[in-house]
Order: C-alpha cells, then structure tokens, then sequence
C-alpha cells in the first residue's frame, strides 16, 4: 500500500522529465518548421509563434523550388537508397541463410570476416574507394553510391538475419526437403516470408544512415546530375545564408519526407529495436 | 547430427551461391580499399610514381610541425568530443528509458517516438537548424534564455574558440540520444518479472531497485553502447562540416580526425590534396577505432557478468 501512496509523485516526476526532454527534442524541429511559413519580418518579429495570417507567407518555398533541382535531387537520393537496400536486404539474406542454416569448414571464421565491418567503418576505406571508382569510370554515377551503401550495409545485416534465421523452425525446411524442394526454394519461399518482419528492422537501420550521409556523395558523386538530396540542400544552404526564408523551407523540405516516414513506420522501427535484434 | 555422421558428401553449391553475392560486394567495396588504403599510407607520390616510403608518411605526420599540430588538435579535440558524448549522452540516455520502462506509463509510445526523432533527421538538418536557433542574428537563444533570467549568459557559442567544440557535441549528443535510450529500454524491457517481483518482495523498490537489481542487468547493453560511441565519435565528420565547414573554425578549435583526413585528402583553400597523407591519416584512425574495439572486446566485455534467465 505504500507503493500507492508513493507512486503518484514518481509518476508526475517521470512525466516532468519525459515532457522536457520532449520539448527539447522537438523544439528545433518544430521552430524551423513553424518559421518557414513566414515572412521574413515574421520570422524575426515573432520567431517562437506559429505563423498567423499577418506573418503567413510562402515566400521561402516558392525561392527553393524555384532555385534548386530539390525534385531531381530528391529522385536521386530515392534511386540510391532504395536501390542499396534491396542489395543488401537480397545478399545479406542469402549470406545469414548459409551461416545459419548449413554446417561447413570456416562458418564461423566466415561469419567473424562479415561482422568485422560493424565496427570498422567503411569511411576508412575512402582513399583506395575513389581510386577504384575512378580507374572504374564510376566516378559521378548513382553505381558507385549503391555500391559503397550495400557493402557498408550487409555486415549489420547479415549480422541481425542470422540471429533470426536460426530461430526459424528446422522441421519446416526438413519437411521442405522431404517434399523435393530445392534449398534455393527453401530459401526464397519458406524461410523469406518467416523473417520478414526482421528484415523490417534491417531496412530501417539501413535506409537512416544511406538517406543521410553526406560523406560519400560529396566524394564520389558531387556533379550536378548525381547529387542526392542531403547534399543538395548541404551546397544549397550554404549559397543562401543570408536569405533566411530560403534556407527554412529548404530544411523543412529536408525534414517533412524522413519525419512523415518515420511517423507511418515508427511502430515497427521501435518494435524492431526492442525485439533484442541488436542487444 | 546426422549431417555429422554420414560420410563425404557432394560440394554443397548452394552454399557458395548464397554466400558470394554479399561476399564479393563486401570483399571489393569494403576490405579491400581497407587494405588498400593501409598500404597506400606507406608510399609517396614522387614524380608521378608511388614510391614506397616505409614509414616516412608516419614521421612527417608526427615529426612534421605542419602536420603534427593539426593531428594533436584533431585527436584531442576528438577525444574530448568523445568524452562529452560519454558523460552527457549515456547517463540521459540510461534515465530516459528507466522512465520509459516503468510500467504503466501512460504515452510511453509517445514520447519514445517523439525523442527519437532528432536521430532520423540528417546532420546537415541538424547543423544547420542549431547553427540557425543559436545564431545572435536571430535571437531565439537569447530570447529563451532570457525567459528563464539568464541572458546574460547567452554568447554566439558556434562561433567562440573555447565553446564552439562543446556547442557541437552537445548539439551531437542531442541528435543520438535516442539510440542508447533505445537500445537500454529494450534491456531493461528483457529483465524478468520474476526478478523484479523478487525484488519487491525484499524490499528493494524505486531507486535502490535500479541501482541494485537493475542497473547491474543492463551494463552488458551499456558496454556495447560506449563501444558504438567511441567507434561514431572517431569518425564524425559530417556534423562538424555542415556547422563549421571543412576548415573547423573557429580557428580549427572544431577539428576533428574526420574533417582533418578530409582536409589531408582533398585540400582545401592554399593546401593541396595529397592522398598518401590522407590515407596515413585514415590508418592512424584505424589503429586507434581498432584499439578500442580490442580494449572493449578483451578487457570489458570479458569481465562483465552475464546473467542468463
């Protein structure tokens, strides 16, 4: 009963943290987003209220469609990343099926040479990478940023299928076997379907870090036709700093797509991580 | 067992099928230009030729005043961007998800999506928003804290040599806290009932039951946390170029190891690109991601308990 009596305090406390550190994370989102529908008067009169129809404007909008290539840029960022994903979702699968699933001379020390790129990053590799891309002629094509991105993806993938491949019932591929069907089929028709909720989570932890970088588009990819959207609006920033409507609706037009998607699939990110893929 | 007891069998080819697609993506893209810039690090680019050099890369970098200040500062700077991320993140990140984890909070959801926002968005978005909200030109910094009465302490901190590397990692904390606040919630969410319900039936509850029962559970996750940051920390780059260009500045008081290789590797303004020097740079940055990955992997995780359920 002293639980009861103690516990409404505790939870207020809980509730006045969590609600900071809400606000905390979400106040920069919200400013940029709310000042990007002003004026520019209104931005610096009023930055902290939402716009009101005296400081409604669409002025920084008009300015960035009208500038830069954003719905280019955008298609190239889209091409890449949904690109690189179904590479590494495809051969990362394939590779946690073999590690999981058979029995041969070197699994292990093979399952040891995938997992030593979650901790090495691939950006060490940059000198040697732009020299190959370069002697490949793959130097500013969309190629060689789905190239890097599915090898920087796989080892997490692979890391995180395998742990759920195990899981999947052995007498549901063995019944498989008994009826004829090629491991191939196993794979493809049986033991895919099971894990798709995995791949989920591997999709997002793939997509973040791929929609987001900066560092190899900026090295390997930088010409006006393949640049993705984060360094579009990188350069496009810094070509506008004075022209604060400008810059607020390029970062809200940089927000709103991750954010919307982050919001529809919010559920299964989260129920993803906690699930204990990557503890 | 029975695959282990009948005798030689066919070569099973469907395993090489599976296996070389990642394999050969993984072995071209990433090991070898791993390799590749190891070795690239030992030669010098002389009349048009890689010569190799030895070590001679190495001894300019250290040896070298043009050098060798920039890598300390880097390296310093880096390491106190670490510590920042260890001191300030983790612990926010470990009180969070205690809270989270508490059950039957109401909006738990909620505010488990809503603080894991800043970790989907890019950093050019989040440099650039922070370079915008603590900028003297717009006013919302000195505004907010003049709410709260502190004015006075409000300086354009991006923009002074003792602060702007601290703005930065505390901008850098703000975006990741989501994952180990994650990362913790799912550990302390894996705990058994049993063992809390023991717990309570000793007494231990609140407080003392985290840092009795609970904490204890969790410092594996903890462990792996620390070893994510510290490889993140030690290859940053983006943030820093977004807010600060590739020069750093104040005065390369915001150098770190990543803008410093980027700078070796391409040049910027008066200096020239010199890939060798880059790729020396990449390998000390190697060696020391791979000494603490070693120190974690031999000394830590080796000695922390596990407890099985």
């Amino acid at each position: 009963m002293s639980t009861a009596t103690r516990s409404l305090p505790r939870t207020i406390g809980a509730h006045a943290i969590l609600l900071t550190y809400t606000a905390i994370a979400l106040f920069p989102v919200i400013l940029v987003i709310m000042n990007s529908f002003k004026s520019r008067a209104g931005i610096f009169s009023e930055p902290l209220t939402p716009p009101t129809p005296k400081t409604f404007d669409l002025i920084g909008y008009t300015t960035v469609i009208g500038q830069g290539d954003f719905i280019h840029y955008f298609q190239n960022s889209l091409v890449v990343t949904v690109a690189s994903l179904f590479f590494v979702l495809l051969f990362g699968a394939m590779a946690a099926f073999a590690l999981s699933e058979y029995r041969f001379r070197g699994n292990t020390l093979m399952g040891l040479y995938l997992a030593l790129g979650i901790m090495i990053p691939i950006r060490l590799g940059t000198v040697a990478i732009l020299q190959l891309m370069v002697a490949s002629g793959l130097v500013n094509t969309l190629t060689a940023l789905i190239l890097v991105y599915t090898a920087q993806g796989l080892p997490l993938a692979v890391f995180i299928l395998s742990e759920f491949m195990k899981q999947v019932s052995d007498d549901l591929k063995n019944a498989g076997r008994i009826d004829g069907l090629s491991e191939y089929t196993i794979f493809f028709r049986l033991v895919l379907p099971l894990v798709r909720p995995s791949m989920a989570t591997v999709a997002v932890f793939t997509m973040i870090p791929i929609w987001n970088d900066l560092w190899f588009p900026l090295i390997l990819a930088p010409s006006e036709e393949t640049k993705t959207v984060t360094l579009g609006a990188q350069l496009f920033l810094g070509q506008f700093v004075t022209n604060w409507n400008a810059i607020l609706a390029a970062l809200s037009l940089a927000i709103m797509p991750v954010l919307t998607l982050y919001v529809i699939f919010s559920r299964q990110l989260i129920r993803g991580i906690t699930s204990g893929a990557v503890k | 067992m029975a695959a282990e007891t009948r005798p030689k069998r066919p070569f099973r080819w469907h395993i090489a099928v599976f296996l070389a697609p990642a394999v050969l993506v993984y072995t071209a893209i990433m090991i070898l230009p791993l390799a590749g810039t190891l070795q690239l690090s030992l030669f010098r680019n002389i009349e048009q030729h890689q010569v190799f050099v030895g070590l001679a890369n190495f001894r300019t970098l250290f040896g070298d005043p043009n050098w060798s200040v920039g890598f300390w500062n880097a390296l310093r700077n880096n390491t106190w961007f670490f510590v920042i991320h260890m001191v300030v993140q983790n612990p926010i990140g470990v009180m969070l998800a205690a809270l989270l984890s508490s059950p039957k909070l109401r909006f738990a959801a909620f505010y488990r999506t809503a603080i894991f926002v800043p970790t989907i968005l890019s950093f050019v978005i989040v440099g650039f928003a922070w370079k915008l909200i603590l900028s003297p030109l717009w006013g919302v910094a000195p505004h907010l804290m003049d709410l709260v009465g502190l004015k006075s302490l409000f300086t354009p901190w991006l923009g002074k040599e003792q602060y702007a590397l601290t703005a930065l990692s505390l901008i850098s904390v703000w975006q990741f806290v989501g994952i180990p606040m994650m990362l913790i919630y799912a550990a302390l969410l894996s705990i058994p009932e049993e063992v809390i319900e023991a717990a309570e039936c000793d007494g231990i509850t609140g407080m003392s039951q985290f840092w009795k029962i609970k904490l204890p559970l969790i410092l594996p996750s903890i462990g792996i946390i620390s070893i994510l940051t510290f490889v993140g920390n030690f290859n940053a780059f983006d943030l820093i170029y977004t807010a600060q260009g590739a020069l750093a500045g104040p005065n390369y008081s915001t150098d770190i190891l990543g803008t410093f290789l980027y700078r070796a590797f391409f040049g910027f303004q008066l200096q020239t690109g010199d890939p060798n020097m880059g790729a020396a740079i990449a390998t000390m940055m190697f060696l020391i991601i791979l000494g603490g990955v070693c120190v974690y992997l031999f000394l830590v995780q080796t000695r922390l308990r596990r407890y099985q359920f």
